[in-house]
């Protein structure tokens, strides 16, 4: 039996971002529950969230991220062959999102499948499609992570509203000579699933301390093995972009890396904790404030539900 | 490994300097963790973590909440 031709190495070409229009401020919460901005800024670091209206959703958010990951990637979409959505938010189970996304992309006929690894989900997407690049299963490989958890969210549970939001990022990833994605080490710990999980199977509910000592103490090392695995000291990174779930613990950990040097990726501030699209809207947002130079080398943490987690070293196209 | 009050009050201290930015000379049995130092219920978790590194006595989540005071943390991990 013949084997496809594999590729010596996989990097992401361009990434794209989309984010609803609409503004929700900690006043306006504020407004709803029992809540201060001071609380909100000084606990978990957000200051404001975009929320998607009714005509906003998974797809779409998918397809506008997407779309404009492709065209900073100068990629047509008959060239891409395989679409991974990663949510855990879509509302219908069935169909999935990537099939729909890339219809509406103009992506004919790709391998098309949703992948859920909550928080974690873009740094297991762009694993896996880095994997089927260098194994050539695939030639390029749209990555999308997409998630409305306004629709999640009890909107009078001061404990949830005040983090979760709404957002999508993008990366198109291709063969290389010069590999661009450093091998991922993941891992879970389904034991403690409980920690995070739909309450009446409907509103987001978590175990804030626990799941705080969690991120807190056992994910640097996972992301000092990323590093290790690829070969990249702690002090030659340009940027450390965890997912944005709360501030202080992006903080946390960053203070644990050996890594002083290194931008550490605040974007929850404005975007609050989208899940698994935090890690690629933070990335497309600091590359068009000029803070990721073409080449620069950044590390990806992903974690969440699962419990899950998933880490890499990127660089920048 | 049994500590004395002295070591676990210094250990503490040097804890929620580095955590909180309190100063250790700060940090006496009787303040009280939220009304006096000023430390949330995450520096809290924080610093339960690093003194079992310290100490090894586990403190959980759940006992963090019946810690008020650097007198209940002494006691808790000399007990
Ligand atoms: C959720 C989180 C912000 C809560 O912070 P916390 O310090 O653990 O808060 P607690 O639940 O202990 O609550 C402390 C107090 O603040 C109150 N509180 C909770 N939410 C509040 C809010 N939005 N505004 C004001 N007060 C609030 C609580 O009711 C509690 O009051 P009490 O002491 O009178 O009972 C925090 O635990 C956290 O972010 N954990 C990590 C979760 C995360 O990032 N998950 C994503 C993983 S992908």
């Amino acid at each position: 039996m013949n084997l496809s031709a594999p590729a010596p190495g996989a990097r992401v070409v361009a990434f794209g971002e989309y984010q609803p229009g609409n503004v929700v401020s900690n006043d306006d919460l504020t407004a709803r529950v029992d809540t201060s901005d001071e609380w909100i800024r000084s606990r978990v670091g957000v200051e404001e969230r975009r929320i998607a209206g009714a005509d906003e959703t998974v797809v779409s958010m998918a397809v506008a991220a997407g779309g404009k990951a492709l065209a900073a990637g100068g990629l047509s979409p008959d060239e891409i062959d395989l679409v991974i959505v990663a949510t855990c938010t879509q509302t219908d189970q069935i169909p999935h999102a990537a099939s729909s996304v890339a219809s509406h992309l103009g992506i004919n006929a790709p391998g098309a499948f949703d992948l859920n690894a909550a928080c974690a989900g873009f740094c297991y997407a762009l694993a896996v499609a880095s994997d089927a690049v260098r194994i050539g299963s695939a030639q390029n490989v749209l990555v999308v992570g997409s998630e409305k958890l306004s629709e999640w969210v009890d909107w009078d549970d001061r404990s949830t509203c005040v983090i979760f939001a709404d957002g999508a990022g993008a990366a198109v990833v291709t063969a290389a000579d010069e590999p661009g994605i450093g091998p991922v080490v993941w891992g879970s710990s389904g034991e403690r699933a409980d920690k995070i999980h739909l309450r009446e199977n409907r509103y987001l509910f978590q175990e804030g301390q626990t799941v705080f000592r969690w991120t807190t103490t056992e994910l640097y090392p996972v992301a000092l093995e990323a590093l290790e695995r690829a070969g990249v000291a702690a002090t030659e990174l340009t940027a450390f972009v965890p997912h944005q779930a709360n501030l202080r613990i992006v903080e946390a950990i960053a203070r644990r890396l050996g890594a002083p040097q290194a931008l550490v990726a605040r974007d929850i501030v404005t975007a609050g904790n989208t899940s698994s699209a935090s890690i690629p809207l933070a990335i497309s947002r600091m590359s068009e404030r000029g803070e990721l130079p073409s080449g620069s080398t950044v590390l990806t943490l992903g974690f969440g539900a699962g419990l899950t987690y998933a880490a890499q070293v990127l660089r920048i196209p | 490994m049994a500590h004395s009050e002295e070591e676990i009050l210094a250990g503490l201290g040097e804890i929620i300097d580095e955590i909180a930015g309190v100063p250790a000379a700060d940090v006496t049995p009787e303040k009280s963790f939220v009304d006096d130092l000023d430390i949330d219920s995450l520096s809290m978790v924080e610093i339960a973590v690093a003194a079992q590194d310290k100490f090894g006595v586990e403190i959980p989540d759940d006992q963090l909440k019946d810690l008020k005071t650097v007198r209940d943390v002494i006691n808790y991990i000399q007990k």
